[in-house]
């Protein structure tokens, strides 16, 4: 991040905010952090690496990434498409759906999670529409997908929403009058500049999809080895007063945050620079 | 992502294109849109208020007035009485510090303020459990002092204000150092103090930067389930926030309640989108006038 502005010493305050910034910052979050890491080295290796590798925790590993996965693509195309809309189109009771898009920053997850079980369930509103198709969403990983949709979607939305209205009309109007139909002024002028932006969005979306833990549990039914996320394995160890076992999981999903936050950074640095 | 009201100062109106797609494809997009937003988001919010009615007026009363409910609802509020404020503070104190002035490892010290947004909430409650707990490093002493914080409402705040802790400063970082400090400066020449300068320059040109955190910072703290979940202990009536208390009730099929409890958490975040784009609207016109806030350093 670069700063136009000028700083200045003129202003009081420095020492006082910073202070305390630093140690404000220092015992919410760095000093419980790191706790958990000096915690984790008190296991020895194999018993690290058998809890972490533990069949069960494995099949958690292996829905949380596909679900979180699949969940952020989607995401990419669908949460496209209606930025694109927001930005470009007008309809009525525009405003109301541009609002909308926040709802699930603002709902808490566990409402979400019970009212997404209530409506796919197979006696709810649009699951007993799918259950004679023989598509069953609630208590299936199909489920946690459709959790984890719902989270990430403003994620996409509204990191694409600011490039796309930023967009020069000039650069798509002189792709059309050098013959570029449509489709090819999207493709070949419109996705590559905003493609840095869906990128980031896509990678927030996952980020978030990963530790979720509350709109997922009422819908995912929580069968062990089948749709268990990584979060739940968490809980469950710590319902059994595993905390070793808690804190070891606990670190591999820390160290793929930091990892993910740190690729976040650099794409946005990125999206930035275009 | 940080910074939505910094940004939307310097967006502009939308630009009417000359190129656009043909008819049916628009009206084809608009519709895949709106049937997505339609099923993922409209269908489940409309279904909390139809399941918490479902008995009737009298029966999602009474889920209301129940005391459990009325003690998670407290808790709720008392949780986000102390982590709201002591969050705007640090926000505030965080941004003045790094708006204002220049130091070295600045933008690695926005990273760890964003830190808490990239950890599962999950994980936000674990640490203070192995921080505090019974079996934590802390545990044993507090326990001789008969100090009790996890399975109590200490927990329960501190988890809250762990996963609500960047969410007035991203706002107002991004904000401040689009303002540069020039307002801040001129006041001091004329012989304002550090605390003039601040309540009366630079807190009416962050107002709605700071509102707009606040509201943000307020719903989560309010709705936070994971990272409360695991240091609550889930005792009724003591250390039940709502969303907690919705859990309970769910998983004791008793859905109407439930639901009832839901609901009124789903009314906090439509009222937290409706005051949202208040704020977006107000400062959108506010800075209508002054376009020499030219460029966005975000």
């Amino acid at each position: 991040m670069t700063t136009i502005t000028r700083k200045s010493n003129v202003l009081p305050g420095f020492g006082l905010t910073l202070g305390f910034t630093l140690f404000y910052l220092s015992v919410i979050v760095l000093i419980p952090l790191s706790a958990t890491f000096l915690r984790s080295a008190s296991l020895t290796w194999p018993e690290f690496w058998d809890t972490v590798t533990n069949a069960r925790v494995v099949a958690s590993y292996k829905l949380s990434f596909g679900a979180s996965t699949l969940a952020a693509l989607i995401n990419g195309v669908f949460g496209f498409i209606v930025a694109w809309v927001l930005v470009r189109y007008s309809f009525p009771g525009k405003k109301v759906v541009d609002a909308l898009v926040d709802l699930p920053f603002a709902l808490p997850t566990a409402v979400a999670g019970i009212a997404l079980t209530a409506v796919y369930a197979k006696n709810g509103w649009i699951g007993s529409l799918l259950e004679p198709h023989g598509i069953k969403v609630a208590f299936t990983p199909l489920g946690v997908l459709l959790a984890l949709i719902f989270i990430g979607l403003p994620f996409v939305v509204r990191t694409i929403q600011p490039v796309l209205e930023d967009l020069e009309a000039e650069i798509e109007e002189a792709a059309a009058s050098l013959g570029a139909n449509r489709l090819q002024t999207f493709f070949r002028v419109i996705l590559p500049t905003v493609f840095p932006a869906l990128l980031t969005g896509v990678a927030m979306a996952f980020a978030r999809a990963l530790g979720e833990y509350g709109s997922v549990v009422f819908i995912s039914g929580n069968m062990p080895m089948k749709t268990e996320i990584t979060p739940l394995m968490i809980i469950t160890k710590l319902e059994q007063y595993d905390y070793a076992g808690a804190t070891a999981i606990a670190v591999v999903m820390l160290v793929i945050s930091f990892v993910l936050l740190l690729g976040i950074n650099l794409l946005q640095a990125w999206s930035a620079r275009r | 992502m940080a910074g939505i009201l910094s940004r939307l100062q310097h967006v502009g109106g939308h630009r009417r294109l000359t190129v656009t797609e043909p008819l049916p494809v628009r009206l084809l997009l608009i519709a895949v849109a709106l049937l997505f937003l339609g099923l993922v988001l409209v269908v489940p919010l409309a279904a909390v208020f139809s399941e918490a009615l479902r008995k009737g007026a009298a029966a999602y009363g009474a889920a209301l007035v129940d005391p459990d409910a009325i003690a998670a609802i407290k808790l709720t509020l008392l949780t986000a009485a102390i982590a709201v404020p002591l969050n705007l503070v640090f926000g505030v104190a965080a941004s003045w510090a790094i708006a204002k002035f220049h130091f070295r490892g600045k933008n690695l010290l926005i990273t760890l303020i964003d830190l808490p947004f990239a950890v599962s909430p999950v994980i936000s409650g674990l640490i203070y459990v192995l921080l505090f707990g019974a079996h934590g490093w802390i545990g044993p002493w507090l326990q001789e002092r008969d100090i009790q914080i996890i399975f109590a409402v200490p927990g329960i705040v501190l988890a809250t204000i762990f996963v609500t802790f960047p969410f007035v400063a991203r706002e107002l970082i991004p904000l401040m150092e689009s303002q540069g400090t020039d307002e801040e400066e001129s006041a001091m020449v004329l012989g304002a103090n550090g605390w003039q300068t601040f309540f009366r320059v630079t807190l009416p040109n962050i107002k709605w930067g700071l509102l707009y955190g606040v509201i943000l910072c307020n719903a989560r703290a309010m709705g936070e389930f994971g990272a409360v979940s695991v240091v609550s202990g889930h005792i009724r009536g003591l250390t039940n926030t709502m969303p907690l208390h919705v859990e309970i009730l769910y998983n004791e099929y008793n859905f109407v309640a439930a639901f009832a409890v839901a609901s009124l958490l789903a009314a906090l975040a439509l009222l937290t989108l409706v005051i949202k784009n208040i704020i977006e609207w107000k400062a959108h016109r506010d800075a209508a006038p002054q376009p020499e806030h030219g460029e966005n350093p975000a």
